[in-house]
């Protein structure tokens, strides 16, 4: 009997999650639009993201122990990281470390703060967090010393910029099954597909994670610029040009003074 | 209001744009000058990626200097001649400005140079001008004439070969001084986002000896093509050319321009060179600060290629 006992601990210990309770949470989110648009009076913007569990235990909800965490991450690009010192009494960039893979834009939203969530293992398991994803140096040979380093000053620039943020109490339950996030788009924020992820969390441990596709793009007359000016440059070039002799022209015409 | 630029990718204030737009037109009408160098160095200051800043710069100069080509067109103080063969040495250096431009931009040294470059040469214009106005004010109250140029005088320049005649400008120069000093200008309009102005006019006065009164005419003439021609580089090989950035200043610059000149024939020329020569001391001044004093970021983020 005894023996039997052990290897019921020994099953609960395993599967905590799914052995405590019979319940299967799984959690899913959707975006009112699959594409949002800059406009010309873009000055940043809030993302409302919402989303559901699914076979949700009611007990653990009361209690409060669901957690969530939805993360809006940009575009992946590469960066390059330059670093200034002093020459000759001068500022100038010297040093610079190129990174792979970068993602442009990290926006985070959570119910609660990050430490009374889970433990910070679990979000370096998940790559979790700005500060847990991982910047892929192009050269990997490089003093690791040095990549730290600038790793460091990556996520710290980033998140200076706004481009990197975290809304911590940004994801609110409005009923037992229902959650809304607010992320935040920087006013650069980058055109792109970005990628809207939910992670649930249920007593501290991690249960599943769900994901939706956003596309950020300017609306149609900075995009049709933009598009110009990338792959028309000369004509592009040529428009500037003729817009400033008509600006000139006109200008005299209308504020002549002599 | 904000307003987002689809080559900047960045929201700025509408206002502001054209208020810096107004009062370097104005600037640049009290004093005949482009503009471009007091343009390019604030939109720094306003978080405008260099780059862009120096190709938009070049953008709004041509508005500037067209508006004020045409009425020195109408007053007949424009060298045609002149104008074209400083244009032709003009081509050559923008063309070799927007290279080396790309070469710093990917070694991220572009910001330095860029910062280097307007503080030697608006510190040295600058001085050079304040250095000569004082001198001409103090003259000026001690009751002698100003020193005039002297027609009959001759320097090195005057003995280079291949000489062409200048009807317009009643002058008889070798054209390589001329071609090369157009190349000068290009260059530096190309990396600086100037029109050159500030020294293409004491250069054509003080060493090509043109008469006054027809330099700025043909100094603005030639500032179109040599702008002309960088912002369409710029724009083919950098994409850095914002046309909305550029419209915002143009507007408040043309505007600003006609109520400058209007205030300039109010001062004496001397006057005017003076005060021009404080606030070219001052931006050169402010950059140099940048320059030496630790900036809050040691570091700073770039996509490879590109700014």
């Amino acid at each position: 009997m005894a023996r039997i006992w052990v290897l019921i601990a020994a099953f609960l210990a395993s599967f905590p999650a799914s052995a405590q309770s019979p319940h299967q949470e799984s959690i899913q989110i959707g975006l009112s639009t699959d594409s949002v648009a800059i406009t010309a009076g873009f000055a940043g913007a809030d993302l409302t993201i919402f989303g559901s569990l699914e076979d949700a235990d009611p007990q653990v909800s009361r209690q409060g122990r669901y957690d969530v965490i939805v993360v809006l991450e940009g575009p992946a690009r590469p960066v390059v990281v330059r670093r200034k010192d002093r020459v000759l009494g001068v500022w100038m960039n010297l040093e610079s470390e190129q990174f792979e893979n970068v993602p442009v834009s990290y926006s985070l939203a959570t119910t609660r703060a990050f430490q009374d969530i889970t433990d910070p293992n679990n979000y370096k398991q998940l790559s979790l967090g700005a500060n847990n994803i991982y910047m892929q140096p192009a050269d990997r040979s490089q003093n690791p010393f040095t990549l730290a380093e600038f790793t460091k000053a990556l996520r710290e620039r980033k998140t200076a910029i706004g481009l990197y943020s975290e809304n911590v109490g940004g994801v609110r339950f409005l009923s037992q099954n229902l959650f809304r996030a607010t992320v935040r788009l920087a006013p650069d924020v980058p055109v792109g597909t970005h990628k809207a992820r939910a992670f649930l969390f249920k007593n501290g441990i991690f249960v599943k994670e769900s994901s939706a596709q956003l596309e950020i793009r300017k609306s149609g007359f900075e995009q049709a610029v933009f598009r110009l000016a990338h792959n028309h440059g000369f004509v592009y070039g040529l428009m500037s040009i003729g817009l400033a002799m008509v600006t000139g022209w006109l200008g005299r015409i209308i504020f002549r003074k002599d | 209001m904000g307003i987002y630029l689809p080559i900047a990718e960045i929201s700025v204030n509408v206002f502001v744009l054209l208020a810096m737009g107004a009062v370097v037109g104005f600037l640049s009408g009290l004093f005949g000058v482009g503009g471009g160098f007091l343009i390019t160095p604030l939109l720094i200051f306003y978080n405008i990626p260099p780059a862009i800043a120096v190709a938009t710069g070049a953008n709004q100069v041509i508005a500037s200097s067209f508006s004020g080509a045409l009425s020195h067109m109408k007053r007949g103080t424009l060298d045609f001649k002149l104008g074209f063969v400083l244009l032709a040495g003009g081509i050559v250096g923008s063309t070799a400005g927007v290279y080396v431009f790309s070469v710093l931009r990917s070694l991220g040294q572009l910001d330095l140079f860029i910062s280097l470059l307007y503080v030697a040469l608006l510190g040295s214009v600058g001085g050079l001008m304040l250095v000569e106005s004082v001198n001409a004010l103090r003259a000026t109250r001690s009751g002698a004439a100003p020193a005039l140029k002297k027609s009959g005088q001759h320097n090195w320049i005057h003995r280079l070969p291949l000489k062409v005649r200048f009807r317009t400008s009643k002058l008889f120069v070798s054209v390589i001084p001329v071609v090369a000093l157009g190349a000068a200008i290009g260059f530096l309009s190309s990396i600086m986002g100037v029109g050159g102005g500030f020294i293409m006019v004491p250069a054509l006065i003080y060493l090509l000896r043109v008469p006054t009164n027809v330099v700025v005419g043909t100094s603005l003439f030639q500032i179109i093509f040599t702008s002309g021609y960088t912002t369409l580089i710029h724009a083919s090989t950098n994409y850095t050319v914002d046309i909305m950035l550029a419209l915002l200043l143009m507007i408040g610059g043309v505007a600003g321009a006609q109520y400058g000149a209007k205030a300039g024939q109010k001062l004496r020329g001397e006057q005017l060179r003076a005060l021009l020569a404080l606030l070219v001391l001052a931006v050169a001044l402010r950059l140099a600060v940048d320059l030496f004093i630790t900036p809050p970021n040691l570091y700073s983020l770039a996509s490879p290629g590109l700014s």
